[in-house]
């Protein structure tokens, strides 16, 4: 076996195995630091493919943002770190089917795809081609991608700010005493 | 005269020569250059760190009219050696309920990601481990991992100041990384490359340093810079007033020796990434080029110790804000401005 195959191997066998322990993981902070390993497998399977500039915009996006991100939102759940609080439930065989389903389209899907090996030289800095690529014939789909995830970010906003509007309420503000206002005025 | 390159070269055929005479193949030789190459990367980082450690304790001393370290070798100098091996010695205390298995690999990954930038900085002349064509991004993306590091370590430390470090500086990082690496983008518009190689060697000539022509670019990188390495006026993190320690406030010995070498060696990062990107790199006259990179990366750690000697910390809203609502818009500015100017002046 030349390296290579032994390197993807290594690869495949680690972000298979930190997959499944995300979704095995009782405890949600580790399920987290275990996606993040498995993103950092597929950066390296890039690697072996000769995208580096792929492989740096995976670590860049996944690892630096979308992962630190829910790390974020795991911490500032209440009471996570409790014994009681529970992020399985009972639909493990529906989850399953679910996922083996996916699992037959894609492999059919690339079983059927003839798939187009070139014999050119592999191109020195793909980042510049790639991003000609993108402001130019996938400028549509590229921009497309930008509204969807400003409208995700605005929605989070939304919800965040509906969530403080109608607690306001609740804690009226109580006045300041009269020695208090002197102060301040 | 005392250029590296030559050595570096004669090294690596060297290498190269003994492992194919033992009959292994190219790979080998390739595998082993680059274990050498990272040995030597790593006694570099750990020398960087043992005079930036002093250097620093120095800094401060005069900042405040004291003497700082003096004991210890001419001027204090071997201070940091003794510390090192005080810290050696020290017991490794895990506390009971701590989350083991992220408790101990939190400081590994902090360590290494700040290790693992060092694998595409030009020190100099022909020293460059890997001039890979990705350069400047790989860096960016790989100091992420620094942030995940602090992140397990302040969760697992199951410590509320350790937690509260460990969200300070995911909000923190989070923050400043989009107008850093915005700045950077400006600069790589003008490069028209990602390599440091690359960038270096664009900037022979003083007249030709991309300060002059990104003058924005530089303040706004240094000002996220100091926030990414978590330095004064940013160090909310750990700051040891509210926070006892932060992040680190659970570890000892060594473990805590770990991200305390990995906070000063970011620090140097950042100044050799300002170096490269906006002065020059190694380039410079009659000195030998590893020499211009140690003196202009160590006035720019110079810069970041002088701020943390000089400005109180920011608070907490303050910290966003700044970063939102100032340092973004005038990364989207500078951008524009970049733009403009090179649709002007193109030849």
């Amino acid at each position: 076996m030349d390296t290579i195959s032994l390197a993807f191997y290594a690869l495949a066998f680690l972000i298979i195995a930190a997959a499944i322990f995300v979704v095995t993981s009782k405890n949600i902070f580790h399920s987290a630091i275990y996606l993040i390993l498995a993103l950092f497998g597929v950066a390296g399977i890039y690697v072996l493919l000769q995208a580096p500039f792929l492989a740096a915009a995976q670590v860049l996006i996944y690892v630096g943002a979308v992962s630190m991100l829910m790390i974020f939102a795991i911490m500032l759940t209440a009471r996570i770190a409790d014994q009681t609080i529970r992020h399985t439930n009972e639909q493990v065989p529906t989850g399953l089917l679910v996922s083996l389903g996916l699992l037959a389209v894609i492999v059919y899907s690339l079983w059927q795809t003839p798939f187009a090996i070139s014999s050119d030289p592999m191109p020195e800095g793909a980042g510049g081609t790639l991003g000609k690529l993108l402001l130019t014939q996938f400028a549509l789909p590229f921009e497309i991608v930008s509204v969807l995830l400003l409208g995700a970010l605005i929605g989070a906003v939304v919800i965040a700010k509906k969530d403080s509007v109608r607690r306001e309420p609740e804690a009226p503000m109580t006045p300041l005493p009269k020695s208090a206002e002197k102060v301040a005025g | 005269m005392l250029e590296l390159d030559k050595l570096v070269k004669l090294v690596g055929d060297g290498i190269e020569a003994v492992v194919t005479a033992l009959g292994l193949g190219p790979t080998w030789v390739t595998l082993v250059q680059l274990i050498v190459a990272a040995l030597v990367v790593v006694v570099f980082a750990a020398l960087v760190v043992l005079f930036l450690v002093w250097w620093e304790r120095k800094v401060s001393a005069r900042f405040q009219m004291r003497l700082g370290p003096m004991r210890v070798g001419w001027h204090g100098t071997i201070q940091t050696i003794a510390d090192a091996l005080k810290l050696l010695q020290k017991e490794l205390i895990t506390p009971a309920n701590v989350d083991r298995g992220i408790y101990f690999w939190a400081p590994v990954v902090t360590f290494v990601a700040a290790m693992a930038v060092y694998v595409t900085v030009p020190f100099g002349k022909g020293l460059i481990v890997r001039d890979l064509n990705i350069g400047i991004l790989y860096i960016l993306s790989i100091t992420t991992f620094t942030v995940i590091g602090l992140l397990m370590a302040g969760w697992s430390s199951n410590n509320k100041y350790a937690l509260l470090g460990g969200f300070r500086s995911a909000a923190q990082v989070v923050s400043y990384e989009v107008p850093m690496a915005l700045a950077i983008v400006a600069v790589v518009m003008l490069t028209q490359t990602l390599s440091m190689g690359e960038i270096v060697s664009q900037q022979a000539k003083f007249y030709q340093w991309y300060i002059w022509r990104q003058p924005l670019g530089f303040l706004i990188y240094l000002v996220a810079a100091t926030a990414e390495c978590n330095r004064t006026p940013f160090d909310l993190p750990e700051a040891d007033s509210e926070l006892v320690a932060g992040f680190v406030t659970e570890y000892s010995g060594m473990k805590f020796a770990m991200f305390f070498l990995a906070e000063f060696l970011n620090m140097f990062t950042v100044a050799a990434i300002a170096t490269t990107l906006f002065f020059g790199g190694w380039n410079g006259p009659f000195l030998p080029s590893w020499m211009w990179f140690l003196i202009k990366t160590l006035a720019g750690v110079f810069v970041l110790m002088w701020f943390r000697w000089t400005y109180p910390r920011l608070r907490v809203d303050q910290l966003m804000s700044f970063a939102w609502k100032f340092l973004l818009p005038l990364a989207f500015i500078n951008i524009v401005l970049t733009g403009l100017g090179i649709y002007i002046f193109r030849p």
